[in-house]
């Protein structure tokens, strides 16, 4: 479709966005809400309905073993790696997990892999965007840490294939954040983007010259975020319980789950709260119901509180530091430095920041949304460019060193970090065997001597080698990093030719079958399946005004309207409930906007009588009161500026 | 840490005639990366990596001409700009800037370069690297060990105080004078370190020279002499650093 629309999406660990480029600036697309942030919490209510998004958050305590949040801390990870993060957050396991298996985790009675969490989270951003678009979206930029290693951008781009979208380019957060920035082309020099979001911390270099965003080198830690300051106050608040009240909400946890959990929610969401505040004011206060009628209160200090955060925030500065030595660069080098995500709200952050780089960092830039509106600059870009952004490109690297495990264990580095991508490597084997036909190659990431140090990244198993001698093959393996940062291998033997199969066994990944069985939605029928919706949300609204008129029908307020009045208004009933159950969605459309227009008189009469009759002081009805302003309006249509 | 990867198919010598026309006036080899009839972006040839920049396969390099060349090749070749091409312009435009990006590392670093020259030129390096130690390590062999002629003496005694220092450690022992001892060895590799690549420069000049007069000054042997020249400064050269990086590790 000529007009598609390519969005750029920020799947963040605590909030995620959806935004695009209108005209020559980008802007986010707010939900049904009016809001731009739509947390990245999934929940089941109890009808086992998915609720995303702010509607989802209140489950977080009132069920908590029925919603989920910062999956994308599991991303591309396996059961080994996520001890330390089921210590710490409520992530429930599937009971038949096996150790190699993919992730699953349990909402209610349910499983779903975290890349299916994801994907119902980007399933959410898609609609939003549909439906202030008026049109299917099927084409978006996704973001990603700098950081991450293969196994967990496939994950995203998995997620995003399972939402029924096409993922054109994954963009790593700081350099869309750059995007962002340095959208007006005058921006030149060396520029620092400090990236602190929910769970995870990136660190890019820039050179930013003619349009062009060159990253240098990138550092950082993809389980250190936020997440890790409110764990620290969660436990801290759970200490002073048990020795306050003598209750320990971790001991008990296994024995009554729920409570634990909603207790637990509970300090969390009152700990985050206090975070925020800390942010502008020298005091906040603690202040949470707990269960059998105690209250758990404590005030905190900023210096307290800078106290206990320091060492989470220290370990900011090895990342910064390694990145300055890859770029051989000095911080009185550094032109610029862009604080990005919620996290870098933090007083104490920002001081960090400025005595790392000595100078101030430049804060106009919304921290939650920068990350979201560069992905649109990108959207932008790879769309065919506009006027702005034609100038515009970006050349990223890959964050970690890629490797093949050799003889003794030890990773015979091919790619090294920093590598400006695409980028490749091509090697060599051969077989130990006569008329051996497979070679089996153990690629990993990391910047480690041995290879049980560096992150497993696949086991290829290359097939159909021709039987020969021992050592007669030839065989070239090429691998390749693309431009979302993710691993291809191709192979050839190159005596006869022939290309080799390969067989990759992603270590914690979904095999492309498994994504192809996962699809929430499937392309081919984007179109269809998008004006299905539309039919269906259309005549829910039909149902709605419908349901008022009868309602108001039987109030006071329909006998003073005229004869004429009632005629109309009945005839264009009739209308609208003979084509609600058509297929013609524009007429339904019409009908539903004609019987709002003609009873807006009786509307405003209901409106009239609910006013005077609270004045005689009559007890009202709930109904009523609903039915009086809105009977004619039931779904406003939200303003978009 | 240098890289020992060779990056793509390299086919010393010719390069396809059509893909890669020559200068009428010094004959410097250019891929063509795009049809000059409609535009098209083409699949990478297999060239070396000057002939893909259009460079002379020369070590003396404009940097910033090069630097100049890579960014005019990224803005057309980067598959950002062929997003919504056809599958095949796609896959060519990765393969291209893959090889683009791999060729303008190479010859961005002196070293690199240097490198790359010989191996094109069919000359093997020797394993100094650090690599080659770890791995040695790993499989309990010895790693080949070629003390450059000359200073012998010195690695000699900067060894022996080197194993002093160690033992020192263990026991907690604190020499000054031991210390200011290696901090002056130090130095002195440091130096020899920045007058190797001097040394090295200078044969660059000479295999310029050299491919600038063509091969009317004869011989295979004179090329061959000048290669393996640059190879001895090289190795020269980087058992010097891995000794520096050894006295570093040791002063920790």
């Amino acid at each position: 479709m000529a007009t598609d629309y390519i969005v750029g999406i920020d799947l963040g660990t605590t909030n995620s966005l959806v935004a695009y480029m209108q005209g020559d600036s980008p802007v986010v697309i707010p939900g049904e809400d009016g809001l731009n942030l739509v947390p990245s919490v999934v929940a089941l209510d109890e009808n086992n309905q998915i609720i995303v998004g702010n509607a989802a958050r209140r489950y977080l305590i009132e069920t908590p073993e029925r919603a989920v949040y910062s999956i994308k801390r599991l991303m591309g990870r396996g059961l080994e790696d996520i001890r330390d993060e089921l210590k710490l957050f409520p992530f429930q396991l599937a009971e038949d997990l096996q150790p190699g298996e993919v992730l699953r985790i349990k909402i209610g009675e349910r499983t779903y892999t975290p890349p299916e969490i994801s994907a119902l989270v980007l399933r959410q951003l898609k609609r939003n965007a549909e439906r202030f678009f008026g049109a299917p979206v099927t084409q978006a930029v996704i973001t990603v840490p700098a950081y991450f290693n293969d196994a967990q951008r496939q994950a995203t781009k998995d997620a995003g294939r399972i939402a029924g979208l096409n993922v054109l380019r994954l963009v790593n957060e700081p350099t869309a954040a750059s995007l962002a920035y340095g959208l007006d082309k005058k921006k030149h020099g060396i520029v620092v983007v400090y990236d602190l979001g929910g769970g995870t911390f990136d660190i890019s270099i820039l050179k930013l010259h003619d349009g062009i965003f060159e990253v240098i080198a990138t550092n950082g830690d993809t389980h250190l975020g936020g997440d890790d300051i409110d764990n620290l106050l969660i436990a801290v608040a759970l200490d002073d319980i048990r020795g306050e009240l003598g209750i320990d909400f971790r001991r008990d946890f296994r024995n009554d789950a729920r409570r634990s959990g909603e207790t637990v929610a509970r300090i969390r969401q009152a700990v985050i709260e206090a975070k925020i505040a800390l942010s502008s004011q020298p005091t906040a206060k603690l202040d949470v119901d707990l269960p059998g009628g105690k209250k758990y209160r404590r005030e905190i200090s900023l210096e307290g509180f800078e106290q206990m955060i320091q060492p989470i925030i220290d370990r900011t500065v090895g990342p910064c530091k390694q990145a300055l030595k890859d770029a051989g660069l000095k911080p009185e080098q550094i032109d610029e430095v862009v604080l990005v995500g919620g996290s870098t709200r933090i007083p104490k952050v920002r001081r960090l920041v400025q005595d790392l780089f000595g100078r101030v960092p430049h804060t106009a830039l919304n921290p939650d949304e920068v990350v979201a509106l560069g992905a649109a600059v990108q959207a932008n870009i790879l769309g065919g460019g506009s006027e702005i952004t034609k100038e515009m490109l970006l050349l990223d690297v890959t964050p970690l060193s890629l490797g093949i495990e050799v003889a003794g264990g030890v990773t015979d580095k091919i790619i090294l970090r920093n590598s400006t991508v695409p980028a490749s490597a091509t090697q060599y084997y051969t077989t130990q065997v006569d008329g051996q036909t497979n070679v089996a190659i153990h690629v990993l990431q990391g910047e480690r001597e041995l290879a049980r140090d560096c992150r497993s990244l696949a086991r290829f198993d290359l097939k159909g080698v021709p039987p020969m001698p021992a050592g007669m093959p030839r065989i070239e393996v090429r691998f390749l990093i693309d431009a979302n940062g993710i691993l291809r291998v191709s192979a050839r033997e190159q005596r006869s030719g022939q290309e080799a199969e390969i067989d990759v066994q992603p270590s914690y990944g979904l095999t492309d079958e498994q994504v192809e069985n996962m699809l929430l939605e499937s392309f081919d029928f984007a179109e269809e399946d998008f004006r299905q919706r539309q039919i269906i949300e259309a005549r829910r609204e039909a149902d709605t005004i419908l349901t008022a008129l009868a309602k108001g029908k039987k109030n006071l307020a329909w006998q003073e309207l005229s004869a004429e009045e009632r005629r109309n208004v009945e005839a264009l009933e009739k209308t609208l409930v003979g084509v609600k159950n058509g297929d013609g969605y524009h007429a339904i459309r019409e009908g539903i906007d004609a019987l709002n227009q003609a009873t807006m008189h009786l509307a405003e009469l209901m409106m009239d009588t609910a006013v005077s009759t609270a004045l005689k002081g009559k007890a009202m009805d709930d109904t009523d009161i609903e039915e009086g302003p809105q009977a004619g309006h039931p779904v406003a249509k939200a303003d978009f500026e | 840490m240098e890289s020992k990867s060779l990056g793509s198919l390299i086919i010393p010598g010719q390069a396809p005639a059509e893909a890669t026309p020559s200068c009428w006036s010094c004959g410097t080899m250019r891929a063509v990366h795009f049809c000059s009839s409609c535009g098209k972006v083409q699949p990478p040839v297999p060239v070396d990596y000057f002939t893909f920049f259009g460079f002379p396969r020369k070590l003396n390099l404009d940097a910033s001409a090069l630097e100049k060349e890579f960014y005019a090749l990224s803005r057309r070749l980067h598959p950002d700009l062929f997003a919504q091409a056809n599958p095949e312009e796609r896959a060519f435009s990765l393969e291209q800037s893959s090889m683009l990006n791999d060729a303008y590392r190479t010859l961005k670093d002196p070293i690199k370069r240097t490198e790359y020259l010989l191996r094109l030129e069919g000359i093997e390096l020797e394993e100094q690297s650090k690599q080659a130690t770890e791995k040695a390590r790993a499989t309990g062999k010895l790693k080949k060990q070629v003390v450059p002629a000359g200073l012998l003496e010195e690695v000699f005694e900067l060894n022996m105080h080197l194993e002093e220092l160690r033992t020192q450690k263990k026991t907690g022992e604190d020499d000054p004078a031991l210390l200011e001892e290696i901090g002056k060895a130090k130095l002195s590799l440091e130096e020899k370190f920045d007058a190797l690549f001097n040394e090295l420069k200078a044969e660059w000049n000479k295999w310029d020279k050299f491919v600038d007069n063509g091969t009317t000054d004869g011989t295979e042997a004179g090329r061959r002499k000048i290669l393996d020249q640059m190879l001895d400064v090289l190795n020269r050269r980087n058992y010097v650093r891995n000794l520096v990086r050894d006295v570093n590790e040791a002063l920790e």
